[in-house]
């Protein structure tokens, strides 16, 4: 029987994609598992894979279009002995069709003791629609917290209904696809609400314009509600290099090392040791309740030519220098390629963010919501410092915690760097 | 930035064009506007302003006549054709001086002279044969429209004429036709009654004001006829000849023609847009039947340049052009704006009884395929009609009978064009009966009658 294929949901925030690429055209057979589409998710560039064997009778959104919704139909999966009329059945609304292609990639709950709480409320507060708009929505079912405004300050009005009704179920109340795989602790993301007025350059000056990407939009959103709705400290301590510089490369000298370690990858397996310690840093605020992890996930910061992308180790206190590292490589690699699946980016309890590479000194980070903790790393440069009362000169490392104080008190973050340190100065300790 | 070099020029100072040039100088554009004769247009010299101050003397004159109904006694009251028309001309300039203090106000720098687009980014203006260039990097064009005339329908300026002839007359006419029912015609078919000629109207379509709702259209003539007009509709005039003073008009009527003799004929058959001599040939800017071809936001098919108002298709209304004046000038500068809905524009005409309406007539919302509700109540049954001695009037609302959005709003009768706004507001809402319902109308005011009409559409009138 012939099956719909449905605008796939492949993370939690997702709303809305760009079918980047068809992989196959109308007519190609397609194997179970065998990629269809690419996908360009809110974070990266993602493969849909068929979850039938058939044939690709019709393709409804052709590839490069933005802005489809989830769970919309883009296009239609013959299976043997279907002929042409299915399509036609299926795209004018014959028996709803479970979806042909599921979300493959869908996110697997991620990190466990979020689930519990991430599924809260998708929307927060008032949905600005017009009364028309309220009923349409009504009278055809559809839930206008996932519907975006055009209207006036993002308002909601008859056409924007009237469109999400031809775009199909993506905003179906009784399907709750698009929000409810609350797995991933990404920040549930509301329909953007009430845009304030754009700024726009002055006449005057000339410009090139980059429209922004799925990526950079989640990016600019999430950083914006961190800022503003978290109450930020910062802690910065300067911790002596010098040990860890010479151990390392001790290491990356032996014989047959099939790693080359890098400061950071000390610097992660200290903050997975630390967390360890002090694991009331390895947290995360709601309403109810402070969620402590039962694991340390980590997320590294990582710059890609699309933005900011934070790929998430896993129980890093209980993996090796050696694994960490390539794992770490791995992970970056695949988030310059646009790779990463959701799973790999999302459910971190702490962050990490280094731009010692680029000679920064110190900097104070934006938490990466709904954690508290984020680590901004410094370069390691030779400074004066006192040892024993006298001057000397030490390689030296400026941290800086910014901490979300609704979760984590000054003196636990104090706690953590306390715990950090020594096991960054000492660095024998990480081998233990 | 040279003196004679700007962000934005518009040509033409009309409610297009004056409102355009505000606007731009506040969001810190350097602005000028050209304009070949009078600051404020045809709206504010020549159309709905002076038209309003003639309409309100003939309102006047006669509530007068009719004083006794309301326990007065008035005893010789006469019209003053002159002094009408002086107040008239009185109440433009002022409103004119107006405009120039604004755009002073605002520091538009303002040409005078007639603009003519002259290659990319620059405008030539002249005044007096004297030419001068001005740059600009956004140009819009708001030239405005002029009255549509045809061959053998040529006016004289004395006998037959336009609206000017008609707004600043020297006799009055005793025998007057006016040709054409839309806004312009039936106004000033009002107001010659009003002051004593008597008036013949003639209608080619089927139906006067024919824009409106057949059933306003329907209420407004019978109102006409007993108040002594003479409503000719299916009807054309073939030809003028003028001779003495009188004009003989070769009346149309349902194929038979019959000669008529008038001492005055007012044309009033519609508008064409004043197009010509702007420079148009050899851009890429496209026009249909003369009226420029704009897109949503006022852009013209030439990079840069704009038009607004009665150059561009329909409604050829002031508070259309200076709508797209803002949107298109914002649009300019960068902001997000939302494109004009032309299905909510109200129409006034401010003849007696008035008429004013916003969206769908009840066939249109048919023919759309709506299934429609209907609401209808009627003046008589309103507490403050009858006080005021204005028992003749209808509300009238079209609601979707599916989800309950108004579609369209038909009033005629005391007052209704100060009213039309309550619709307008309540479809650009989109709201539903039930927020109309829910409001709650002050007694007594006639626009109660628009709670009322809704109601009705429902079953629910009280009144009624």
């Amino acid at each position: 029987m012939a099956q719909k294929i449905l605008m796939p949901a492949l993370s939690p925030t997702m709303t809305e994609g760009k079918l980047a690429k068809w992989c196959k055209k109308e007519g190609d057979a397609v194997a179970a598992g065998e990629v269809i589409a690419e996908i360009e998710t809110d974070k990266a560039t993602m493969e849909f894979e068929a979850a039938d064997e058939g044939v690709l009778g019709k393709i409804l959104v052709p590839e490069g279009t933005e802005g489809v919704a989830v769970n919309s139909l883009i296009g239609v999966l013959l299976e043997e002995g279907d002929d042409a009329s299915a399509i036609d059945a299926l795209v004018n609304g014959g028996a709803p069709a479970p979806a042909a292609a599921a979300p493959v990639a869908a996110a697997p709950a991620a990190a466990a003791p979020v689930a519990a709480v991430a599924a809260a409320a998708p929307v927060a507060g008032r949905v600005f629609a017009s009364p028309l708009a309220k009923r349409l929505a009504k009278a055809a079912d559809l839930d206008l917290s996932l519907i975006a405004g055009s209207g006036p300050r993002g308002r909601i009005v008859k056409a924007d209904v009237e469109k999400a009704k031809v775009q199909g179920g993506a905003a179906k109340a009784a399907a709750p696809a698009a929000v409810a795989p609350a797995a991933a602790p990404v920040a549930a993301a509301p329909a953007p609400a009430a845009k304030p007025a754009a700024l726009k350059p002055m006449p005057w000056q000339s410009y090139t314009e980059f429209p922004n990407s799925g990526m950079r939009k989640t990016i600019a959103r999430r950083l914006s509600e961190s800022k503003q709705t978290v109450p930020h400290f910062y802690l910065t301590v300067d911790i002596e290099l010098d040990a860890l510089l010479a151990l390392r490369k001790q290491l990356n000298e032996r014989d047959g090392a099939t790693y080359k370690l890098s400061v950071n990858d000390f610097v992660i397996k200290a903050c997975a040791l630390a967390l360890k310690k002090v694991p009331a840093a390895n947290a995360m605020w709601t309403d109810e309740a402070i969620l402590q992890f039962d694991d340390v996930d980590i997320s590294i910061a990582v710059a890609t030519d699309a933005g900011l992308i934070t790929p998430v180790i896993r129980r890093a206190d209980q993996k090796g220098l050696s694994t960490l590292s390539n794992e770490m490589k791995d992970l970056a690699k695949k988030a310059r390629d646009g790779k990463l699946k959701p799973e790999e980016f999302q459910g971190g309890g702490f962050t990490i963010s280094n731009l010692g590479m680029f000679g920064i000194r110190e900097f104070a980070a934006i938490i990466n919501p709904p954690q508290s903790c984020i680590l901004a790393v410094g370069a390691g440069e030779q400074r004066a410092v006192v040892r024993d009362g006298a001057v000397a000169v030490r390689t030296m490392m400026s941290c800086t915690l910014s901490v979300d104080h609704r979760s984590v008190d000054g003196a636990v973050g104090a706690q953590f760097l306390a715990a950090l340190k020594p096991l960054i100065e000492d660095p024998l300790q990480l081998m233990l | 930035m040279a003196e004679n070099s700007f962000d934005v020029v518009v040509v033409g100072a009309g409610p297009g064009g004056y409102v355009a040039a505000i606007r731009s100088a506040q969001l810190g554009m350097k602005t000028a506007v050209v304009e070949r004769e009078h600051l404020g247009g045809i709206c504010l010299n020549w159309g709905c302003i002076p038209t309003k101050a003639l309409l309100r003397s003939a309102d006047v004159f006669r509530t007068m006549k009719h004083a006794s109904a309301y326990g007065l006694k008035v005893s010789g009251a006469e019209a003053d054709l002159a002094a009408i028309v002086k107040r008239s001309r009185g109440v433009a300039s002022q409103l004119s001086a107006g405009v120039k203090h604004l755009l002073k106000k605002n520091k538009v720098t303002v040409i005078d002279g007639e603009g003519k687009l002259a290659g990319k980014g620059m405008l030539a203006v002249t005044k007096d044969g004297v030419t001068q260039t001005v740059s600009a990097k956004n140009i819009i064009l708001a030239t405005g429209a002029r009255a549509r005339t045809f061959p053998g329908l040529e006016p004289d300026g004395k006998v037959v004429v336009t609206y000017k002839g008609a707004l600043t007359p020297e006799t009055m006419p005793k025998k007057l036709l006016v040709v054409g029912s839309g806004a312009i015609g039936i106004e000033f078919a009002s107001f010659y009654h009003a002051l004593g000629a008597q008036v013949t109207v003639v209608e080619v379509m089927d139906r006067i004001v024919p824009a409106e709702d057949e059933e306003i259209s329907g209420f407004l003539e019978k109102s006409l006829k007993k108040d002594g007009l003479t409503i000719l509709t299916k009807t054309s005039v073939k030809g003028i000849k003028v001779a003495g003073g009188i004009a003989t008009c070769a009346i149309d009527q349902n194929g038979t023609v019959s000669d008529q003799q008038f001492d005055r004929v007012i044309l009033a058959v519609g508008i064409q847009p004043n197009t010509e001599n702007l420079g148009l040939e050899g851009t890429a800017i496209k026009t249909d039947r003369g009226f420029i071809q704009i897109d949503d936001y006022c852009a013209t098919g030439e990079p840069g340049v704009y038009a607004i108002g009665d150059i561009t298709p329909g409604p050829w209304l002031a508070h259309k052009a200076s709508h797209e004046a803002i949107l298109c000038v914002e649009k300019i500068a960068g902001q997000h704006v939302h494109p004009l809905d032309r299905s909510r524009i109200p129409g006034c005409t401010y003849c007696h009884p008035q008429i004013a309406s916003v969206g769908l007539t009840e066939k249109k919302a048919k023919d759309a395929g709506y299934q429609v509700k209907v609401g209808r109540f009627p003046f008589m049954g309103n507490g403050k009609a009858i006080a005021l001695g204005e028992p003749e009037g209808l509300v009238k609302t079209i609601y979707d009978a599916k989800t309950g959005e108004l579609l369209g709003a038909h009033m005629i009768g005391a007052e209704v064009t100060e009213m039309i706004q309550g619709f307008s507001i309540a479809m650009t809402l989109e709201t539903t009966e039930a927020e109309i319902m829910h409001t709650v109308f002050p007694h007594p005011t006639l626009s109660e009658m628009m709670h009322e009409s809704t109601l009705d559409a429902f079953g629910r009138a009280i009144h009624f």
